[in-house]
């Protein structure tokens, strides 16, 4: 395990680095024949057999929504704030909150349609991600993770305090998406699911798209070396915001639809707990890297459901897990080659901890410290 | 609105000072614990809380069945203050051994380390919640705990309309002493000596033959004992706290920390106090259930004109 986190080194024996060599060389229809797979995958995972070993205690269908399909959809999203740009944003939910706040208020105070709605809800959170970008993004590091907390924060109690969205009460009676494809939208999980894979579908090829695009190689800079990155030309605060706005875009979509299933929203469906889940999720997975955020927020959604048994205890687990597993892998389950080679200490422009100094019997930390 | 603002501001200040003293000693543990090792330990908040729970016990046992007066209400304050110190030290040690130490061997990245000290804020609070309350006072761990009072409410002095009370010169007169002893220790011992050069250049510092690791044991104890002694005095102040007690309070004293420049010890104490008052006028006009969003509105604000907080980093390079 030592070193894990500093060496590049690929084992040609290793299953995980043995698919990435086959998937960097497989030629088109093979690929399109993995997304089909994919695709096929996710519209049988509903199925009752699997559910019973997934999910015994609770209907699988409904945890395949929610935790397990919000929390990849938020992933998905964050992960371009923190795994792509390298900002560490600490107050994620907000525009979750906002996005599923926007349905709720617009489908049952004026009885707007679930689409319109959604648009909305996107649209709103892009614009506060910018409205909270603007003044901050110079902030660096822990400044922004801090204020983005506090915006979090701000979110939910404002929400708590504000009589028209419905107070501490929340909202009830958010109306269900309008009837499509033939699929009606009511108490039943499946059709909601189908949904959320669609939007999860959506935002991953939106997300390779940016990430391969001039945008990608960007943030990509900007995370490695902020000051670098302005000097060779690349505008780096309009880039940083552009990650905050689509990243809260995904948000506020994941909360519309989200809220849409949940029929009742308050404040405290929005805790700074989640906002902290989803970047333990991205995190766990290997910041950065789609698959391994994917699977990260897959395990991160799952296990507490799995090991609903446990009842009470789950949290102190979770909390425990997080500890073992970042003591273990601590450059998460599948973390990404590529920057490993673009930045040999693979940090992800956060830096490593400070007072880290290689003592006689660490020799694998040497690289770092060479590289100040 | 004129008219409340006259009638409220002097109270209102002196509440804000209080307040802003217990923010100043917990910001002290994460001011300390940034500035040596850049890490946001998300898990001083629990520290606090074990802390109060520390005091909340003592004073239990202590059982004053009517307010002390005179030297002996000084002297149970100074126990559970160095209970409730030596408890939330001891624990700050702890952590820093089973949460971060393993990540540090391994070089991780600052994010990684991040997520376990969410991780073990998690545990803490559930061990706590779950187990370790009930154990501690035969009550459900989920519900609040009362702590009995022995220090009486009694007007001391008036300032104005103001009136201050014998709990409020306590807790400001307590906070500065322990703040002294800090800023006296970190500046002219050896050990303190070892946390700034260590905050400065670990590389040269570990030439110079500091030992790192036992930096950044010092560091923790201290910080955790900086949160012991806050939450003796919230304890005695509020009378009362629950196992989530250090979440709200925690991230109000990470707000202290930055908005005063992290890294910073004496940034510490101006950004606490500073929050504490400024949250409390600024309830005067709004109500009390903004004060949390007036909190991250300031920090905000100062963030955007100073970026590295009022006074700026000081016990660390500056960062890149």
């Amino acid at each position: 395990m030592k070193g894990d986190g500093v060496t590049a080194k690929r084992n040609a024996f290793h299953p995980v680095d043995r698919a990435r060599d086959w998937w960097a060389d497989a030629p088109q229809w093979q690929r399109y024949t993995v997304y089909l797979a994919a695709i096929v995958f996710a519209l049988i995972l509903p199925a009752p057999w699997i559910g019973s070993f997934m999910s015994p205690e609770s209907d699988w269908t409904t945890v395949l929504f929610y935790p397990i399909g919000t929390y990849i959809l938020l992933a998905v999203g964050l992960n371009i704030v923190v795994g792509q740009a390298g900002m560490l944003d600490l107050g994620f939910v907000a525009f979750f909150a906002i996005g599923g706040y926007t349905l709720a208020y617009f489908g049952t105070k004026h009885g707007l349609t679930f689409w319109a709605t959604l648009v909305m809800g996107i649209v709103l959170a892009a614009v506060s991600g910018v409205i909270l970008g603007a003044p901050t993004l110079r902030l660096r590091g822990d400044y922004l993770a801090i204020v983005t907390l506090g915006f979090g924060e701000i979110v939910r109690i404002t929400a708590n305090n504000t009589d028209e969205i419905g107070g501490a009460r929340g909202i009830t009676n958010v109306p269900h998406p309008e009837p499509l494809f033939g699929m009606e939208f009511l108490l039943d999980p499946a059709p909601y699911y189908y949904l959320i894979v669609a939007a999860i579908a959506l935002v991953i090829v939106f997300s390779v798209r940016l990430h391969k695009s001039r945008v990608g190689r960007a943030w990509a800079a900007i995370r490695e070396d902020e000051d670098a990155a302005e000097l060779m030309g690349v505008p780096t605060f309009k880039f940083k915001l552009l990650a905050f706005a689509i990243g809260a875009m995904i948000g506020g979509l994941a909360g519309a639809i989200y809220a849409s299933k949940a029929i009742f929203i308050e404040p405290n469906s929005f805790p700074f707990i989640l906002s902290a889940t989803i970047l333990a999720a991205v995190v766990l997975g290997g910041a950065g890297n789609l698959p391994g955020v994917i699977l990260g927020a897959f395990v991160i959604a799952w296990l507490p459901e799995r090991f609903r048994f446990l009842a009470e205890y789950r949290i102190l687990l979770f909390g425990a897990v997080l500890v073992l597993m970042m003591a273990l892998r601590p450059e998460g389950l599948l973390p990404s080659r590529q920057r490993k080679a673009e930045l040999h200490e693979g940090t992800g422009g956060m830096g490593t901890l400070a007072a880290e100094v290689p003592g006689p019997d660490s020799d694998d930390t040497s690289a770092e410290v060479g590289s100040k | 609105m004129l008219q409340e603002l006259q009638n409220q501001f002097l109270t209102s200040t002196v509440g804000g000072l209080v307040i802003g003293s217990i923010y100043a000693l917990v910001a002290l543990g994460y001011t300390m614990v940034y500035g040596v090792l850049r890490l946001i330990n998300f898990a001083h908040s629990e520290i606090f809380m074990i802390g109060t729970f520390a005091s909340l016990v003592t004073l239990t046992a202590i059982a004053p069945t009517a307010p002390l007066g005179g030297v002996a209400m000084i002297g149970v304050m100074a126990l559970i203050v160095l209970i409730s110190a030596a408890v939330s030290g001891g624990a700050a040690m702890l952590l820093e051994l089973i949460a971060y130490r393993p990540l540090r061997k391994k070089g991780a990245t600052r994010l990684a380390a991040l997520i376990s000290a969410i991780g073990a804020s998690l545990f803490l609070q559930e061990l706590f919640g779950l187990e370790v309350i009930n154990w501690l006072t035969g009550k459900p761990g989920r519900n609040q705990q009362s702590a009995p009072r022995f220090v009486d409410r009694d007007t001391l002095f008036t300032i104005g309309n103001a009136n201050v009370r014998t709990d409020h010169v306590l807790v400001i007169v307590g906070a500065v002493i322990v703040m002294v002893i800090l800023d006296q220790f970190v500046s002219r011992t050896k050990l303190g000596r070892g946390i700034r050069a260590t905050a400065q250049d670990p590389e040269a510092a570990v030439l110079m033959g500091v030992s790192i690791d036992n930096i950044v044991r010092v560091t923790f104890l201290l910080g955790g004992a900086m949160a012991g002694v806050a939450a003796a005095f919230y304890v005695m102040e509020i009378e009362n706290t629950d196992y989530r007690v250090g979440f709200v309070l925690g991230i109000k004293a990470f707000t202290a920390a930055v908005l005063g420049g992290i890294g910073n010890l004496r940034g510490a104490l101006m950004g606490g106090i500073v929050l504490g008052l400024v949250e409390n006028w600024g309830a005067i006009f709004l109500g009390s259930q903004w004060k949390d969003v007036i909190a991250f509105v300031i920090l905000v604000a100062v963030l955007m004109f100073r970026p590295t907080g009022i006074l700026g980093e000081s016990l660390q390079r500056a960062r890149a």
